[in-house]
């Protein structure tokens, strides 16, 4: 353990230290440069490390990504876009797509209603009791997806009939007489997936909450002043007031959500492995990736996703423009 | 995302966060007022909160139960008798942090989380206060193009990188080493990281650097003495940012570290769940050991981690 502990440090130290040799070699090399040409030189000396991370680890490995999937599993050759006939022609996969559309209808909605909700209620606490609650359901949100699954074990676990229930509302049932469920494995309209949303949602309003609620903080007193003053009910003042000037935030916590949702992968792996109708494509790919070495369908699963993301991406781009004119 | 840009870190509003009483304290917008909440608002929220609450308590009991006691009854059944001693032990504890033999030893994989997580949060944060350095106080071609660029890639998923990666990584013989998740983790985090740190600096007032410019300082001085100082908020952010990031990540540990000597936490106790039969009672206690750092930063920085949430910090 001690020679670990040293080994750590060495690691830490090494791989810190390194990087900020590399910033020192880069600034003397471009000061050694003389008049016109170091105020060439010096800017991409500054910004070239993370341009070239960028280029080596998103830009050109989505290049390839796109490349191997229309080649076979182990790349030797291009197989046009078989792959993905064979991904849509496959009922798991679609399968698995059938429930990342259901999450995705789902969660975002939920914890954007859901973190409202919090928002609106906790602003009418003192200022402690506000503080609390929030910190209260703000907590999951540092815990990892795999931790999140142990804990939601203590509610959903199940044994067979006869033996003692541990988990909390398997108990419940017993002292109704009921027989225990096997929750995860249960996927009758699709309960076990909406049981591991739950688990999601518990991670994430936290963080709608957060947002929501300084931006309803934000909103000038005198705009909802007027509103009291033209005689508008609280419903009234809600609805047409506080929304639209929280309009942008909600889009931004919808939108931040629904990304990590089409990408879900840990508590579906986590929990069920994709079993029991609960796949999503996320889960597949890493399948597909790391378990049945298949390059060509992995990378058309990431394609995919890619495409699903393409409006988004847009979005993000026109509204940061958007707000670089504003500035 | 960009949204709440305007409230940007570095902001003069500063984030309506819950530690500004200021702004607690203003008038609710429901035109009752803080502190107004009637019972049925408290008791919701009572509820919301125990529920909120309960499975992590349940966990946390558990973690503190011999195995006869985990498996032969719920983990609320300790109300009945929660000061008879024999019901209670560390040894969950113990057996998971120093493991020697073959099963999951969480106290080793607590240390590879740290060796990964410190290094992928304090290199990309170095290269991007540099490049965002470039991106704000420097001119030159294409400067606009590349950041909008970055921008863009702020949505995109990493899942797009993996499949590559891990050939490219067998060719170059490093998967399973720290230095493979090292770099993927510096790769995914730099587009959100120079985003963060340009808009901050974009904020911090240009005279400032004019006149150490004047006063014959180089751009590496500047950015050392003045820039780095200057951005701390904006630095601490981000770092718990990519701090719990790096150490809840399950996708990129799996693939290239495996559950080898080098496993950190995630791995290790997602590989405890598939145990039905002995090391079963060990579950608990390897969550939390698992959990109990990010708890900790999560809980003593939550200021900063909620200026950088709303500062637009998403990670595709």
């Amino acid at each position: 353990m001690a020679l670990k502990i040293v080994n750590a440090l060495l690691a830490i130290i090494g791989g810190i230290g390194g990087a900020m040799l590399i910033f020192w070699i880069l600034n003397k090399l471009s000061e050694s440069l003389k008049g016109r040409w170091e105020d060439r030189v010096k800017p991409w000396m500054f910004a070239g490390p993370a341009i070239l991370a960028i280029a080596v680890f998103l830009i050109y490995p989505a290049i390839t990504t796109l490349q191997y999937s229309f080649a076979n599993d182990q790349t030797t050759s291009y197989v046009g876009f078989q792959n993905y006939i064979d991904l849509f022609s496959d009922p798991t996969f679609r399968t698995a797509l059938f429930n990342n559309v259901l999450w995705i209808i789902l969660v975002p909605v939920i914890t954007v209603g859901f973190g409202l909700l919090v928002a609106i209620l906790t602003d009418r606490l003192r200022p402690r009791g506000e503080k609390l609650t929030k910190t209260i359901i703000f907590l999951p949100m540092a815990i990892s997806m795999v931790g999140a699954a142990t804990i939601w074990s203590t509610i959903f676990s199940f044994q067979p009939a006869g033996s003692p229930q541990t988990g909390l509302l398997n108990a419940a049932l017993g002292i109704f007489g009921k027989d225990p469920v096997s929750w995860y494995q249960t996927s009758t309209l699709r309960l076990n997936s909406l049981l591991l949303m739950v688990i999601l949602i518990w991670t994430q309003v936290g963080y709608s909450m957060v947002l929501l609620s300084s931006a309803i903080k934000a909103v000038p007193e005198d705009t909802v002043e007027a509103g009291r003053i033209d005689g508008a009910g609280e419903r009234r003042i809600f609805t047409s007031i506080i929304v639209p000037q929280i309009w942008g935030t909600m889009v931004t916590v919808f939108i931040t959500v629904l990304i990590g949702v089409m990408k879900v992968f840990d508590i579906v792996y986590v929990v069920t492995n994709g079993g029991f109708n609960t796949d999503v494509i996320g889960r597949r790919f890493y399948d597909e990736l790391f378990t049945f070495r298949n390059n060509g369908y992995a990378a058309s699963i990431v394609v995919i996703l890619m495409i699903a993301i393409i409006p988004v991406l847009i979005y993000q781009v026109r509204h940061f423009r958007a707000e670089e004119l504003a500035r | 995302m960009t949204a709440n840009i305007q409230l940007g870190v570095g902001g003069p509003e500063g984030l309506a966060d819950d530690t500004k009483p200021s702004q607690v304290l203003k008038q609710s917008k429901n035109g009752t007022g803080a502190g107004s909440a009637g019972w049925a608002v408290r008791i919701v929220l009572g509820i919301l909160c125990t529920l909120w609450m309960i499975p992590v308590l349940g966990l946390f009991v558990n973690s503190f139960r011999p195995r006869d006691q985990q498996l032969g009854s719920g983990w609320w059944s300790v109300i009945n008798n929660p000061l008879d001693l024999t019901k209670w032990t560390l040894s969950n504890y113990k057996n998971v942090i120093l493991t020697q033999d073959g099963g999951v030893n969480m106290g080793s994989a607590f240390i590879n989380s740290l060796v990964v997580a410190l290094p992928a949060t304090v290199i990309p944060i170095l290269v991007a206060c540099f490049a965002a350095y470039a991106f704000t106080f420097m001119q030159w071609r294409g400067r606009d193009i590349v950041f909008v660029v970055i921008v863009g890639l702020l949505v995109i998923p990493n899942q797009v990188a993996l499949v590559p990666l891990l050939k490219l990584y067998g060719q170059l013989g490093i998967n399973q080493t720290f230095l493979a998740v090292w770099l993927a983790h510096i790769g995914f985090g730099m587009p959100l990281a120079v985003y963060i740190f340009r808009n901050y600096m974009s904020t911090l007032p240009m005279a400032l650097i004019e006149s150490a410019k004047i006063d014959g300082a180089s751009h590496f001085t500047t950015f050392w003495r003045l820039i780095i100082p200057m951005s701390t908020p904006a630095i601490a952010s981000f770092a718990i940012f990519q701090f719990l990031w790096v150490w809840n990540d399950l996708l990129v540990a799996l693939l290239f570290l495996g559950r080898g000597d080098n496993t950190v936490v995630t791995v290790a106790l997602q590989g405890l769940q598939g145990q039905t039969g002995q090391g079963r009672e060990l579950i608990p206690s390897a969550a939390f050991v698992a959990i109990i750092i990010p708890i900790i930063v999560f809980l003593s920085l939550q200021r900063f981690f909620i200026r950088g949430m709303t500062s637009g910090a998403v990670k595709g």
